[in-house]
């Protein structure tokens, strides 16, 4: 068997690497000769990739005929760049006759050129440069012989809009490449099936193979001695402990959540390191060089440590990484078990992983993550929805790389699996709008940029069109950023504009693991220098950086809470505290929703635990104040945390029970969703991916904000004269799908309808302590340090657990 | 007339600044508009942007709602009343009616913009580079010049921003002083110019208000209680451009 499938020189090659080829691997190579469709779950380290490539090489060494073979496509460039040298050891120790290239962005011209007339056996790729290879006139030729597209970490891409543009290309593939077979590389998902939907269209001929998950990891949780912080989430006071860690392995990863939080903690781990450890930093802001360079660094085995953010979530094993470190709560359990897979080099081993809390309820949220894993229990991946702007963007490609006929194009869509149910209307609304514009009364005639031909094709009659379609590919609308440079030096990597005017001359910020000094603009960069004075730097922050937490873990914790007879797992303060708030409040049980009210400084405060994640939070605190606007209450304010959501206002609010009424996600969400900027911005972003307003091009000097401002009048026009236009039906749907945190809301509220409970207080409870300590600083997003926030939350943790008889502070 | 703008006495003449954002001068039964910009939409489609073509309806529609309100004699376009030469050509049939309408039983003037230095190709009216009317004195763009008439212009679409902790507010405003009155831009697609931008401020010699646009009501805001844009980072230029 294992023979016939693997034939010489790879028996010998396996041998001389002493590993032996693995049952997935196998099964592969078994579903490549039958043509089979598949997806391969397996965790880092199992020889994933290899099982997707094997038999594209055994094939190539049997017949290396020239042209495209296998298509290896991946959600990160850097991810390329890896598994091309990876590819490279095979190739070079059997020397067979496949040749290999890395296409993406970064890719200069020339070579991207010689790609084009000479195409590589194997091609590696992103799904933006797919994009547009498909958009070239010569793709049908390009991808005739295409026998194999390689899929990789497909579940990572599968939840964003950037899945429906592969989902799209991908169904452009199947139509140029009827030979191709498709393989999807997965880490372990909640529903397998759905993923193998996203793979491929046909329910015979596919199947999924599932790899050995190897031995449990161990998980531990590090706990401070003595006190434990209230809020925060960035978890400084662990800096001499996760030091300690680093000390006592040979390699770690620590992960954090956002990247202002890793250009702290980064400084932090520094300040204590006396031995002078490789401690290297990498987010997504960093250069690209200076990236590369720790992932080398990183690969040969030269660093103790890497801070990072999800910027390293995917990517290959590094064999030498023991520990792994997550430092703040993980938010969902599929994306723990993603990271502490980045030590698992080998699969009879447990995976090593330290959670360090940044806060107490982040305790209890680590204490579900651990849970989750030791049960395997997973989060839900988000449904994709048919994304209009998306498909215009793609129809718009499609017509670059020539003539189309409408019912081909329409079949070849839906089999891409967000846009299966696809109705043909919304399909002809999509390509009119392509066209034309797509305005009721086809004013733009004059205008129109495909044209209908006798033959029933339609073509591209503005050639315009090609330029601004192939600078606009891409889902992901960004921030304005700015390059950073080190005086006339080397660039850093890049801020947003919105921080870098908020920078005076001399401002010191922390950026790229160094101390800065701000000098100002030139050629439309960041100049800095380095920082002699110390003193208090500022922190870049980023936009969208956070993510809330999962609904599997909230109902976790939920549990936790509800179950006293659990809490023996927990650490002393922490259960200190919970018995405190179970004894001056209450503690929510199942099924029920805990309101706290309590006055304070003037001001009435309504905290209310629903744990139903950040997001969430931040709608229901928009409902809220709404509500209690016309209640008479007159509030100032709210503040959002993943587990709770506080308002604050002049009055008392008269009628909790009322407040709290489920029908405010019906009425009072619709009125706020037409109103709110968010549905703005869903438009601003819809509009750029669609095509209608370009994208902003690194050094252009037109500013985000302008775009934004010419967005907000096409929207306030077209809600007037064209309420159905494809383009706010897109931006409504998009909105709609982004509040499934809204529906989990709804949900919860539903669930809990006549059982709020509500604790009227003396003064504030301990679990307030945790969210009201962050009002008022909630817009410096990231860039508070922990201490500062002691300092904030000290009286008010005095006044909270001070005892009311003797008057002692117990925490 | 109904209370709905604000009354304003400026050079010697009754007026009123409404939330429409033009201005009413009861005497002399004159409704003064600046920088309409009809035709932006079709001007961004001839260049490949395929912008909602509803601007100019959408314009003139309210620029209706003016001239029911106020009934007025005389329509003065304070300027750049077409976002480009080809603009007056390319009007759709249906708003040139609505604007031949508009137009109908009343004398309707014309200032010439930078946007539209010809006169409006098939439509009625009178084209001008300069009104004087009474004590003042209209044009499109302010040139500072100051023969004891004051003054009324376009142009410079201004905007006003106020912010009172997390709430904030930016609309379009009249901005005047005892001396010049610069109307709000009255298009659809017109953005605006932040008045405590120095190419705003600096035509007043001292202390101006800004006449914020609301729903119904405008509202005065002393220039001293006004609110920049957030900074720019363009202001730590290095390289002076």
């Amino acid at each position: 068997m294992t023979d016939v499938l693997l034939p010489e020189p790879f028996p010998s090659w396996f041998e001389n690497r002493g590993w032996q080829a693995r049952p997935h691997q196998l099964a592969m190579l078994e579903a490549a000769a039958g043509g089979i469709d598949t997806l391969l779950i397996a965790p880092t380290g199992g020889g994933k990739t290899l099982a997707g490539f094997l038999p594209s090489l055994i094939d190539l060494a049997r017949d290396p005929a020239p042209g495209l073979h296998t298509l290896y496509v991946s959600p990160l460039k850097a991810l390329t760049t890896d598994i091309a040298r990876n590819l490279a050891m095979p190739i070079e120790e059997m020397a067979l006759p496949v040749s290999f290239a890395v296409r993406t962005g970064d890719t200069p011209a020339n070579r991207r050129r010689r790609q084009r007339t000479h195409p590589p056996h194997i091609l590696l790729t992103t799904p933006e440069s797919l994009a547009l290879l498909l958009s070239y006139e010569d793709a049908k030729a390009y991808f005739a012989g295409l026998r194999c597209v390689v899929l990789d970490e497909l579940h990572s891409i599968a939840e964003s809009k950037r899945g429906a543009l592969l989902a799209l290309g991908m169904a452009r593939l199947r139509g140029l490449a009827p030979e191709a077979r498709f393989v999807g590389l997965s880490a372990t998902v909640a529903d397998p099936r759905q993923l193998l939907r996203f793979l491929t269209p046909r329910s015979e001929r596919s199947q999924i193979v599932e790899a050995d998950p190897g031995a449990d990891p161990s998980i531990e949780i590090e706990l401070p001695d003595g006190r434990m912080p209230w809020s925060g989430h960035i978890a400084l006071y662990a800096a001499e402990s996760v030091y300690a860690r680093i000390q006592a392995v040979r390699t770690a990863l620590v992960f954090v959540n956002t990247r202002a939080q890793a250009e702290l903690f980064f400084a932090a781990l520094w300040r204590v390191n006396d031995a002078n450890l490789a401690i290297a930093l990498h987010h997504g802001s960093l250069a690209v060089d200076q990236r590369r360079k720790v992932e080398a660094a990183m690969a040969k085995g030269a660093l103790r440590a890497v801070v990072c953010t999800s910027s390293l979530d995917l990517g290959i094993d590094w064999g030498d990484v023991d520990l792994v470190v997550q430092v703040g709560a993980p938010k969902g359990s599929s994306r723990l078990l993603q990271r502490i897979g980045r030590a698992n080099h080998r699969l009879d081993e447990a995976s090593r992983a330290v959670l360090v809390p940044a806060n107490r309820f982040e305790v209890l949220e680590c204490q579900a993550a651990l849970d989750a894993v030791r049960a395997g229990t997973l989060d839900g991946a988000p449904q994709l929805i048919p994304a209009l702007d998306v498909l215009a963007q793609h129809i718009t490609g499609v017509a670059c790389s020539g003539p189309f006929e409408g019912d081909t194009l329409y079949a070849e869509v839906r089999l891409a699996q967000p846009y299966a149910d696809l109705s043909r209307a919304d399909f002809d609304a999509v390509l009119d709008f392509v066209a034309t514009g797509g305005y009721a009364l086809g004013q733009y005639e004059r205008y129109r940029r495909l044209e209908r031909g006798t033959d029933g094709f339609f073509r591209l009659t503005d050639k315009r069109l090609v330029r601004g379609y192939r600078m606009n590919i891409g889902t992901i609308v960004e921030a304005p950023v700015m390059r950073v440079k080190l005086g006339r030096g080397r660039s850093l990597g890049e801020i947003e504009e919105y921080f870098v005017s908020m920078l005076t001359p001399g401002d010191t910020f922390l950026f790229a693991g160094r101390l800065l000094a701000f000098e100002g603009i030139r050629n439309n960069e960041v100049i800095a220098s380095p920082a002699k004075k110390a003193g208090e730097p500022k922190i870049p922050a980023y936009a969208g950086g956070r993510l809330p937490l999962s609904s599997h873990l909230a109902d976790r914790v939920r549990d936790i809470l509800a179950h006293p007879e659990a809490w023996h797992a927990l650490p002393e303060p922490v259960r200190e505290w919970l018995d405190i708030q179970r004894r001056r409040s209450r503690l929510p049980a199942t099924g029920e929703l805990l309101v706290e009210s309590f006055w304070r400084g003037g001001r009435h405060y309504l905290v209310a635990y629903s744990f139903v994640g950040r997001n969430a939070h931040q709608t229901l605190g928009m409902l809220l104040t709404r509500r209690l606007e016309r209640m008479g209450a007159r509030p100032l304010g709210f503040v959002a945390s993943d587990y709770c959501i506080a308002t604050w206002s002049l009055g008392e609010c008269p009628d909790v029970e009322a407040l709290f009424d489920v029908d405010m996600l019906g009425d009072d969400l619709e009125t706020w969703t037409a109103e709110s900027s968010m549905l703005k911005r869903i438009f601003r972003n819809c509009a750029v991916v669609a095509g209608l307003i370009e994208r902003r091009q690194p050094g252009q000097e037109k500013s985000g904000r302008q775009v934004t401002f010419n967005a907000d009048l096409i929207y306030d026009v077209l809600r007037k004269y064209e309420p159905d236009h494809v383009l706010l039906r897109a931006a409504r749907m998009e909105a709609a799908a982004s509040l499934t945190d809204v529906r989990r809301l709804a949900d919860f509220l539903t669930s809990v309808e006549g059982r709020i409970r509500h604790q009227k207080l003396e003064r504030i409870s301990p679990f307030a302590v945790s969210i009201i300590a962050t009002i008022g600083r909630e817009f410096v997003a990231g860039g508070e340090s922990d201490e500062t926030l002691d300092e904030l939350t000290a009286s008010l943790v005095a006044e909270a657990m001070a005892d009311p008889v003797t008057g002692e502070v117990l925490a | 007339m109904e209370g709905l703008g604000t009354r304003l006495d400026f050079g010697g003449e009754a007026s009123t600044l409404d939330p429409l954002g033009v201005l009413w001068l009861e005497a002399e039964a004159t409704l003064v508009v600046a920088d309409l910009h009809l035709e932006k939409g079709s001007a961004f489609a001839r260049r490949g942007t395929l912008l909602p073509p509803y601007d100019t309806a959408r314009t003139l529609r309210r620029l209706g709602w003016a001239i029911e309100r106020y009934r007025p004699r005389t329509v003065v376009s304070l300027g750049d009343a077409f976002h480009d030469r080809a603009g007056a050509a390319g009007l759709a049939a249906e708003d040139r009616r609505e604007l031949t309408a508009l137009a109908k039983g009343r004398t309707w003037l014309w200032i010439r913009g930078n946007h539209d230095p010809d006169p409006p190709a098939g439509l009625a009216g009178e084209s001008l580079a300069a009104l004087d009317l009474g004590g003042l004195h209209l044009l499109h763009l302010p040139d500072g010049k100051v023969d004891g008439r004051a003054v009324i212009a376009g142009h410079l679409h201004p905007k006003a921003r106020l912010v009172q902790g997390a709430r904030k507010a930016t609309r379009p405003c009249f901005a005047a002083d005892s001396d010049l009155l610069v109307l709000p831009a009255f298009g659809a697609y017109t953005g605006g110019l932040n008045v405590l931008d120095p190419a705003i401020k600096g035509l007043f010699r001292s202390g101006f208000a800004a006449y914020m646009l609301g729903e119904s009501r405008v509202f005065r805001v002393a220039h001293q209680h006004l609110d920049p844009d957030p900074p720019d980072w363009r202001r730590h230029r290095l390289d002076g451009r």
